[in-house]
């Protein structure tokens, strides 16, 4: 072991050797620059037409042989995909990077829908844990009922379940907008750093455990308040945008909005005050 | 990461043999170390049948050392001395593999911790399960592996708890391996999907109180707690409904007993789990796909709340 006494370099752990690297500044952050939009290709993308419609029978196939379907018909042009015959399968539909119409006639399982950008996608079923996960935009609608994790790390985009979910929804979640049409777990947007959750039944205990920021509207009762999570005053404007919102949404369209609980975070954790103004964007 | 399943036809009996190999199958890439099932067969109820193990699989990937099977019949034939001794008939014997048997033997004493601590003071002899409709199969390997090493595809019963099992912190090995018989009650069986974080402090206490563990496989405390409490004169549902309190970590576990099965999950809703329940048949496991494997049809299944406990009577 190093002599801790006749240490030169900055740290202890450098001299330890427990790591080499040497960041100064902020060297991992790349900020989008618009002069060099031309040359800015996303990977994966297809031009494709709604009108253009297929069905695709996923009941004998693997996930991976699944996507590398959708992808193919995507590259054909085809802009209405119908899933038939999901039947539970894991991480279906996911990585889709453009438009399309996506429809599911069926429940999924794990993982459905992550990693997309723009698709709108109908599942006339229930979906597992994690569905839509990293969602950056597009649309989302289920059915049905939702396993854990919904909308776990969403940047943007609507999620909507017309059923309840399980625990953990929009956990860790940094835009976007999820609908709940029934109840919700416990630690229902755990660690959320922005965008808005509205649940119209009743939500489990530790409601937005350690959120940054963000906002939580639960139209039932909530088991309990998580750390630093508080009510706030539901104004004029939060009532219309909800009124909108779930009239977009095509759920709880009647329902009374102004009764609806706000929940915000109350901005007392240690770290998060430990940070510059500035970088408090960045730590969003 | 292991994988549950669990089902009950309700007023009725079906292949529930085939159907959780079927839903546990499913589930292999959640832990193919070893397969477990707790089957609740059709039966006339007037004799006990006796699954045990004289000794261990030491095939591949097992971590128990290797025995010569003399060493196995001389267990068996101290089990069939001891039984002789307390007043058991055996009516039927199967000796399914050397280390593995099957007894169907009479015995008219209600109280079966005497009789399970005699036949277990057999060095290398575990009961695996008592009831008069139970049976517990466990060995290692996958679903269809166990299924067909134990030709459980034609048990016809009503109900039945499964387990996939990746090993993590304890052995490959049968003693191991869930389901985990609910010592010393009849019909009574456990599995789990989770960790629990106070094992010792469980096990201690009830070990002081006169409760028998047989590995330190942390789920067996689930059976050895919900036994405890029940013999305390608690129900199942209470037993169960003060496990989220009083067993820490997380978890999703089923027990089943000789009429009912039951679910609970833990107060943080960290481990999976999904349900269809009907009229007719309540099926669950760790992912939906297991419930695909008997219910191809589109169904609505919903994941269970934290701190939810359900149980069902056939």
């Amino acid at each position: 072991m190093a002599n801790l006494k006749n240490v030169t370099k900055k740290t202890k752990a450098q001299a330890m050797g427990m790591h080499t690297e040497v960041l100064t500044g902020r060297t991992q952050q790349k900020f989008f620059n618009p002069d060099e939009a031309e040359n800015f290709y996303y990977f994966g993308t297809y031009d494709v037409d709604f009108n253009k419609r297929t069905d695709l029978d996923v009941k004998d196939m693997t996930a991976a042989d699944a996507n590398k379907e959708i992808d193919n018909l995507m590259s054909q042009g085809y802009g209405t995909i119908v899933i038939k015959n999901p039947q539970g399968k894991h991480s279906i539909g996911v990585g889709i990077l453009n438009k399309l119409n996506l429809i599911f006639e069926g429940s999924l399982g794990y993982f459905g829908i992550g990693s997309c950008d723009g698709p709108i996608v109908r599942i006339n079923g229930r979906v597992g844990w994690s569905c839509a996960e990293n969602l950056m935009a597009g649309k989302v609608v289920i059915e049905k009922n939702a396993g854990s994790c919904f909308g776990a790390a969403i940047r943007g985009g609507d999620l909507i379940c017309k059923g309840s979910v399980g625990a953990r929804t929009g956990i860790d979640m940094k835009g976007g907008t999820i609908i709940i049409g029934g109840d919700a777990g416990a630690f229902t947007g755990f660690m959320m750093q922005r965008g808005r959750i509205i649940i119209l039944g009743d939500v489990g205990i530790n409601l937005g455990d350690s959120m940054y920021d963000g906002t939580i509207f639960v139209g039932g009762e909530i088991g309990s308040y998580g750390s630093d999570a508080v009510d706030a005053e539901l104004t004029k404007s939060d009532q219309d945008w909800l009124k909108r919102k779930l009239k977009v949404a095509e759920i709880g369209e009647n329902f009374d909005v102004s009764k609806m609980k706000k929940i915000v975070a109350g901005k007392k954790l240690w770290n998060y005050d430990n940070l510059e103004p500035t970088e408090k964007k960045g730590a969003i | 990461m292991c994988g549950i399943a669990g089902l009950i036809h309700r007023g009725k009996s079906s292949k529930v043999g085939h159907e959780l190999q079927g839903m546990l199958q499913a589930l292999k890439h959640r832990g193919e170390d070893s397969t477990g099932y707790a089957l609740y067969g059709d039966t006339d109820g007037k004799n006990f049948i006796m699954r045990f193990k004289v000794g261990e699989n030491v095939g591949e990937g097992s971590t128990s050392v290797a025995e010569d099977v003399s060493v196995y019949d001389e267990r068996k034939k101290i089990v069939d001395s001891y039984l002789l001794e307390m007043g058991a008939k055996i009516i039927k014997e199967d000796r399914i593999l050397p280390y593995s048997l099957r007894y169907e033997i009479e015995y008219n004493k209600k109280d079966l911790l005497e009789f399970s601590q005699k036949i277990e003071s057999i060095p290398g002899v575990e009961i695996l399960s008592m009831g008069k409709s139970l049976e517990v199969i466990k060995d290692l390997g996958n679903a269809k592996m166990v299924c067909d090493r134990y030709n459980l595809d034609k048990l016809i019963g009503t109900h039945a708890i499964g387990h996939a099992r990746m090993a993590t912190e304890s052995g490959v090995d049968i003693k191991s391996a869930h389901p985990f018989w609910g010592y010393p009650f009849s019909d009574v069986s456990v599995v789990h999907n989770g960790q629990l974080t106070n094992y010792w402090n469980n096990r201690r206490a009830l070990e002081n109180k006169g409760m028998r563990f047989m590995s330190e496989c942390d789920s067996e405390l689930i059976a050895v707690y919900l036994a405890e409490k029940m013999r305390d004169g608690a129900s199942l549902e209470e037993g169960m409904k003060e496990s989220l309190t009083g067993l820490d970590g997380v978890f999703t576990y089923f027990v089943a007993t000789k009429d009912s099965l039951g679910m609970a999950k833990d107060t943080m809703a960290a481990k999976p789990l999904v349900l269809y329940e009907s009229d007719d048949l309540v099926a669950m496991g760790s992912e939906e796909i297991a419930i695909r494997s008997i219910l191809p049809q589109e169904i609505d299944t919903y994941d269970p709340f934290d701190g939810e406990v359900k149980v069902w009577q056939i």
